[in-house]
């Protein structure tokens, strides 16, 4: 059993653009590990970098969301669409989640993104692109209130108002129940899981049945 | 027994364990490939929920990403990558994993190896921690990307929970026209659906285009399905896939009535003709032209003869993305993408490292030198790759015009091993990804492209349309 998820809340931190991808949340040099440890210092390492050396040249740009002081202690992360689109890698999420995030509230999300952040017990929720908007331009506006997603409701609660939003149904019981560790679940099929092997011919030798 | 259905719902149901209330499926895992950099810490979490292997013979592993491209030589020089090699050695030791390391003379890319060792077959469930495992659908298999957690749940039960995602039938009519490959035909139907119009669905790619595709064609359109969003793509088995199968090392022995038994039923899970579809769209391919992406996304691609878009032509919502696109690549709206001048030609990766690429690529490279200045990489995509490669002498080809010929692996499309762009570098790449960062400096710049595009971009220097060089 794993921890029952039943509402996120906290301050959200807005990070605009749309198919940001999981090369950017986390570059595969850091890849270079048999651990998920010390992933959350490189979140977005080299947007970060990049943001702060606009700033220093020009002082015109302002810092990555990530490093704006404003957005400090942030626990959900609020996203344009696509979010977490390519690679695999559940370093992304990882990496996230070990930088204090611990839910993404967006237009849209990449699939295996998805299910990565599930298996950890870390809801992805859409909402509504007008939803959204309204939404980024209120926690800018006043960046130190506090957001609250409800699971089991799948309303997000914000200066905006109070918004529906989307979870995937499984995902959502998964987190409500305690279940997001799939594994134990998938071992309750027992023997299922041989009856179903045996029934496939390219496990059978293809022996006619 | 419905006579409706698609390739896709016949697979899907043979390994279904069983439904949950909610609607997603326990779902059977045929085939679970694994490497370096996705699995240690699954491994990890199985000694820690104190549990085994449950189908250690259904999982096949390889190292591919961190492998360095000049010298394979142990202890590798990196100590990190040294550290992950070591840990797959010893978890697939410690639980009884077959793994075709480098002395073996199998490795390769895992997308690479597993059609080519004949463990991919039509109407397997394919598994592995790698977005790029759609690659695997070209054989008519349900092949997708996982993450490592799912990685710890294949290794514990041999099953995954998922949601059944609906299916869009993409059919390609006519005929290619010369010096238009496989990759040209998946990045014109990514820059036509757009790089999240496949979430939610898995791919059939069908039509006389796909069914006149060698099998490598094939693996190189459902390889990039991900990077329509798609975390499926497939082709329906025919008999072309039965004969690659024929004597492969894991297929079943090429004589004899276990080969015909299996051909039987790998038939008979083609998408009945009458078979129903969440969606359908066609193309012509007459219309697809060599193909380059000027972007930092897969669909951000133009026909190679075009112009890049002006602001008025791109819908509202992606602006802002556009003109990100336009500020990190350096390149102005309106302006040609023939012409633009490259630093780096990269040619290998489990979309475009297959035998047929490199033979392609030579055909091109053969015309030529390549340009002063240009940094070039051909990294065969297996062993078997490499010494078939060799055996034909395309290596001589490929070293005599100027290119490195280097060892097999992932190499320069993530970088995660010593091959890297540096600074702004911008490459012509026969990869699969266009990120910004993706090929290892944080402001290198690539444009995705054919392995013939590729070659001829590094002999002119510059992108250049390959049907020129072709004559």
């Amino acid at each position: 059993m794993s921890e029952r998820i039943r509402r996120v809340e906290g301050r959200a931190c807005v990070l605009r653009g749309n198919d940001i991808d999981t090369d950017r949340i986390i570059p595969a040099r850091f890849l270079r590990c048999v651990t998920f440890d010390g992933l959350g210092a490189h979140a977005f390492e080299d947007d970060r970098k990049q943001a702060a050396a606009a700033v220093a040249a020009a002082g015109v740009k302002s810092d990555h969301p990530l490093d704006d002081p404003r957005f400090a202690g942030a626990r959900l992360l609020v996203v344009g669409a696509n979010f977490g689109c390519g690679s695999s890698r559940e370093h992304a999420p990882q990496s996230l989640m070990r930088a204090g995030f611990r839910a993404f509230i967006g237009e849209s999300f990449a699939e295996i993104f998805v299910g990565n952040c599930s298996a950890l017990g870390l809801p992805c929720a859409t909402l509504e692109p007008g939803d959204l908007a309204a939404l980024m331009d209120a926690l800018e506006g006043n960046p130190a209130q506090q957001v609250v997603l409800d699971i089991g409701h799948c309303t997000l609660r914000s200066s905006a108002g109070l918004h529906n939003c989307g979870l995937r149904d499984g995902v959502r019981a998964a987190l409500l129940e305690g279940n997001w560790n799939a594994t134990r679940v998938l071992l309750e099929a027992g023997p299922a899981i041989e009856r179903t092997a045996n029934a496939l011919p390219y496990l059978a030798n293809f022996a006619r049945r | 027994m419905s006579s409706q259905r698609n390739l896709f719902d016949k697979v899907w149901e043979a390994h279904t364990v069983r439904e949950f209330p909610d609607g997603q499926s326990q779902l059977f895992v045929g085939l679970h490939l694994i490497h370096e950099v996705t699995s240690p810490q699954a491994f990890a979490m199985l000694r820690e929920m104190e549990l085994p292997v449950r189908f250690p013979e259904r999982t096949f592993a390889t190292v591919d990403h961190i492998v360095p491209t000049d010298s394979q030589q142990r202890p590798l020089e990196d100590a990190l990558g040294e550290e992950m090699m070591a840990a797959l050695e010893a978890n697939c030791r410690e639980h009884g994993i077959k793994l075709f390391d480098p002395a073996s003379g199998k490795q390769g890319i895992v997308h690479v190896i597993g059609p080519e060792l004949g463990l991919t077959q039509p109407g397997m469930t394919v598994a592995c921690g790698d977005s790029h495992t759609s690659t695997h659908g070209a054989f008519g298999a349900i092949a997708f990307g996982i993450g490592t957690s799912q990685v710890r749940d294949v290794l514990a039960t041999q099953c995954l929970t998922l949601a059944k995602p609906r299916v869009r039938r993409i059919e390609i009519g006519g005929a290619l026209g010369g010096g238009v490959y496989a990759k040209d035909v998946i990045l014109h139907i990514i820059r036509r659906l757009g790089v999240k119009g496949g979430v939610g669905y898995a791919y059939e790619y069908a039509g006389p285009v796909i069914e006149a595709m060698s099998m490598e064609e094939r693996l190189t359109v459902c390889n990039m399905s991900i990077e329509g969003g798609a975390r499926v793509g497939y082709a329906n088995p025919d008999e072309r896939s039965i004969e690659y199968l024929r004597g492969r090392a894991f297929a079943p022995p090429p004589e004899g009535a276990t080969f015909e038994r299996a051909a039987t039923w790998w038939r008979s899970l083609k998408s009945d003709a009458d078979a129903d579809f969440d969606d359908r769209v066609s193309f012509p391919g007459a219309e697809i032209e060599p193909t380059v992406t000027w972007g930092i996304n897969p669909g951000q691609a133009l026909g190679v003869n075009e112009a890049l878009p002006l602001p008025a032509d791109v819908p509202d919502e992606e602006r802002s993305g556009f003109s990100e696109a336009l500020s990190f690549m350096g390149f102005h709206a309106g302006e040609p993408i023939l012409g633009a001048k490259i630093d780096v030609a990269f040619i290998g990766s489990c979309t475009n490292g297959r035998i047929s690429d490199l033979r392609e690529a030579a055909k091109v490279a053969r015309t030529g030198q390549v340009a002063p200045g240009v940094r070039t990489l051909v990294v065969p995509g297996s062993q078997a790759v490499a010494r078939e490669a060799e055996a034909e002498g395309l290596d001589e080809i490929f070293r005599s015009a100027g290119f490195e010929w280097r060892e097999p692996g992932c190499s320069m499309c993530l970088a995660m091993n010593p091959d890297k762009l540096r600074g702004r570098e911008l490459s012509a790449s026969s990869s699969n990804r266009n990120f910004k960062g993706r090929q290892g400096s944080p402001t290198g710049r690539t444009l995705l492209m054919s392995p013939a595009m590729v070659a001829a971009a590094a002999l002119r220097g510059r992108v250049t349309d390959v049907r020129e060089l072709l004559g």
